[in-house]
């Protein structure tokens, strides 16, 4: 068992979801409620990692995160094969993940509720804290789990974008695909089944959580 | 804190709902803005409200500009101090009664917050059930809930948007009764949106006819019914008595006017200046069609006779609505309301021949 590989999944999954849930939140409720032009372009470019080829995707990642990409000059060093770097490429992979739910639960908050709200004299940013997220958290929480859970099987990207660096870059899924290639079955199943294990409790305490969510909604207060 | 003072809006605008119309809504007083389901009304209190924003248009309340769009003023809902009354409540789900008024507190300390909101529910006859969530209550609770948390916010407006549509008979009958006290102690103007001419009329010190997103008429609601400025007006304010005819001499000083409808010559006391000959529209309330009392004849009686056929009667309440036929115009149908006991004293049934009376000052003549 690579516990090294296993810390650095966890991590970046952490991180991921981290950074990424405030990004997803505003997009969501961007494309949610607002008309502007671009709207249509922008929900495509959200979606796109999910049908986009993990290489493409990691290809067009590496040469934007290399040391002499703009992005690299301005940091003073490239993002490509640094943990930072495998954080900024989740994000991407993952955005669908947490737009997606985070998307669909904010439109289906009626139009009169936020504008109750404003007419409150609530900003909208405390609407955003007091009407909108209570309302869509079934979203916010499906938007995590995925987020998480995926960003914690990626390898494709990954690869690409961060090679294969112990504790710096090599992933739990990394190092399972380097155990098949050096033989050691016993131990890439090992970790096959933990990876398992673990998206699928993710996936479980998603489900319980939403479940008696909504039962409290429903109830008197 | 400053008095709060009238409210004043104008707006127009050519794209999506077309908007042509302004009026002034005193404090204290009920303006109703009446029409057709998507004759524009909604949209009007919208804008009112910051929630949408018109193509030209301005708005003030006291001596503050909400909205003046010539000179790059619109201020966000926020900042516009109304208190809105959507037509499906919109209590926020996830909060108790409670929260719901206490989140639009946020003018007051945070200590005092939810003190003042029991107290503004228990205006609205709603204690003892500040800690259900919305999901619990009536729909007559919800609005009278999303009431209160209209009110809590200490609005210088109040925007009633069909705040009755989706709740029963007697609910409605109740929250009128209320709504009318409320409006009462509060002194500040409310506007009403509503297709229900009888809730206008029973709740409104003015309306203001809609349609298409024009301002047709504005006017006390009675005045409105009594004397419509075209026959759209009339329509749209479901005037019952409303015939075409003739004008064949206008009234001149002293002298009555002469109607011609269907062959009968009418004397009338007032017309709009058109010439001799023009088509027009002309209505009567039928509360002040004079019947003829077959023991008790009166001086009334020579003032524009006609005989007619009794069609239907309907009796509701204290009072009957008779359907008559006038037998020199039998295409036409002539609405009468009476006393009931009035109908009873003289016996009269359906088929009955009755002489009535059109008094020429009760004749309202308007352009077509």
């Amino acid at each position: 068992m690579d516990w090294e590989a296993l810390l650095l999944s966890l991590r970046l999954a952490a991180w991921t979801t981290l950074l990424l849930l405030p990004l997803a939140i505003l997009l969501a409720r961007t494309l949610a409620w607002s008309r502007f032009p671009g709207r249509g372009l922008l929900e495509a470019l959200v979606t796109l990692p999910l049908v986009l080829p993990p290489t493409v995707l990691g290809y067009y990642l590496l040469m934007a995160l290399a040391p002499d990409s703009p992005l690299g000059r301005l940091l003073g060093g490239g993002l490509a094969f640094h943990f930072s770097g495998l954080v900024v490429a989740s994000m991407v992979y993952s955005l669908p993940f947490a737009v997606q739910p985070l998307l669909r639960a904010m439109e289906g908050i009626p139009r009169e509720l936020r504008e109750a709200a404003w007419c409150c004299g609530l900003t909208p940013w405390q609407s955003l804290l007091r009407v909108e997220l209570p309302l869509a958290w079934p979203g916010v929480l499906s938007a995590v789990v995925l987020s998480f859970a995926h960003t914690l099987g990626e390898f494709g990207v990954v690869l690409m974008v961060g090679g294969n660096i112990p504790g710096e870059t090599r992933t739990l899924s990394i190092a399972i695909y380097d155990k098949v290639l050096a033989f050691e079955e016993a131990a890439a199943g090992r970790m096959a089944l933990l990876l398992l294990g673990i998206t699928l409790l993710a996936l479980a305490l998603m489900q319980w959580l939403d479940r008696r969510l909504r039962v409290r909604e429903r109830g008197h207060g | 804190m400053a008095e709060p003072g009238d409210l004043a809006f104008a707006f127009r605008q050519e794209r999506g709902i077309p908007l042509d119309c302004r009026a002034t809504c005193r404090a204290g007083q009920v303006l109703a803005l009446v029409g057709p389901s998507g004759s524009g009304k909604t949209t009007i209190l919208r804008a009112i409200a910051g929630l949408e924003r018109p193509q030209w248009g301005r708005v003030r309340c006291g001596d503050t500009s909400w909205l003046d769009t010539d000179a790059g003023i619109s201020l966000p809902p926020q900042q516009r101090r109304v208190g809105f009354l959507f037509q499906q409540a919109a209590l926020f789900p996830h909060l108790s009664l409670l929260e719901n008024v206490v989140m639009a507190l946020g003018h007051l300390p945070a200590a005092s917050r939810r003190k003042q909101a029991r107290e503004i529910l228990g205006r609205v006859h709603l204690q003892g059930l500040e800690g259900r969530r919305p999901a619990a209550l009536s729909g007559g609770q919800q609005q009278r809930g999303a009431l209160a948390r209209a009110l809590a916010r200490d609005p210088e407006v109040l925007l009633l948007d069909e705040p009755f549509a989706a709740v029963d008979r007697v609910t409605r009958r109740k929250l009128h009764l209320e709504l009318i006290q409320l409006t009462r102690e509060i002194g500040i103007p409310v506007l009403l949106v509503t297709h229900d001419l009888d809730e206008a009329m029973m709740l409104a010190d003015r309306l203001c006819v809609i349609h298409h997103g024009h301002g047709l008429q504005e006017g006390e609601p009675e005045a409105v019914l009594r004397a419509p400025d075209s026959s759209l007006v009339a329509r749209l304010m479901d005037v019952r008595n409303l015939f075409r005819g003739r004008l064949r001499a206008p009234p001149g000083s002293g002298e009555p006017g002469i109607l011609e409808w269907g062959g009968a010559r009418l004397e009338i006391a007032r017309a709009p200046d058109l010439p001799s000959g023009s088509e027009v529209h002309w209505t009567i309330p039928p509360g002040e069609v004079l019947l003829h009392q077959r023991r008790r004849p009166s001086r009334g009686e020579r003032e524009n006779p006609l005989q007619a056929r009794v069609a239907e009667v309907i009796v509701l309440g204290g009072t009957a609505s008779l359907l008559l036929v006038p037998l020199h115009h039998p295409q036409e149908r002539l609405y009468m309301d009476l006393p009931r006991h009035v109908l009873q004293r003289n016996a009269i049934v359906i088929g009955d021949l009755v002489g009535v009376s059109l008094l020429a000052g009760s004749i309202h003549v308007m352009t077509n």
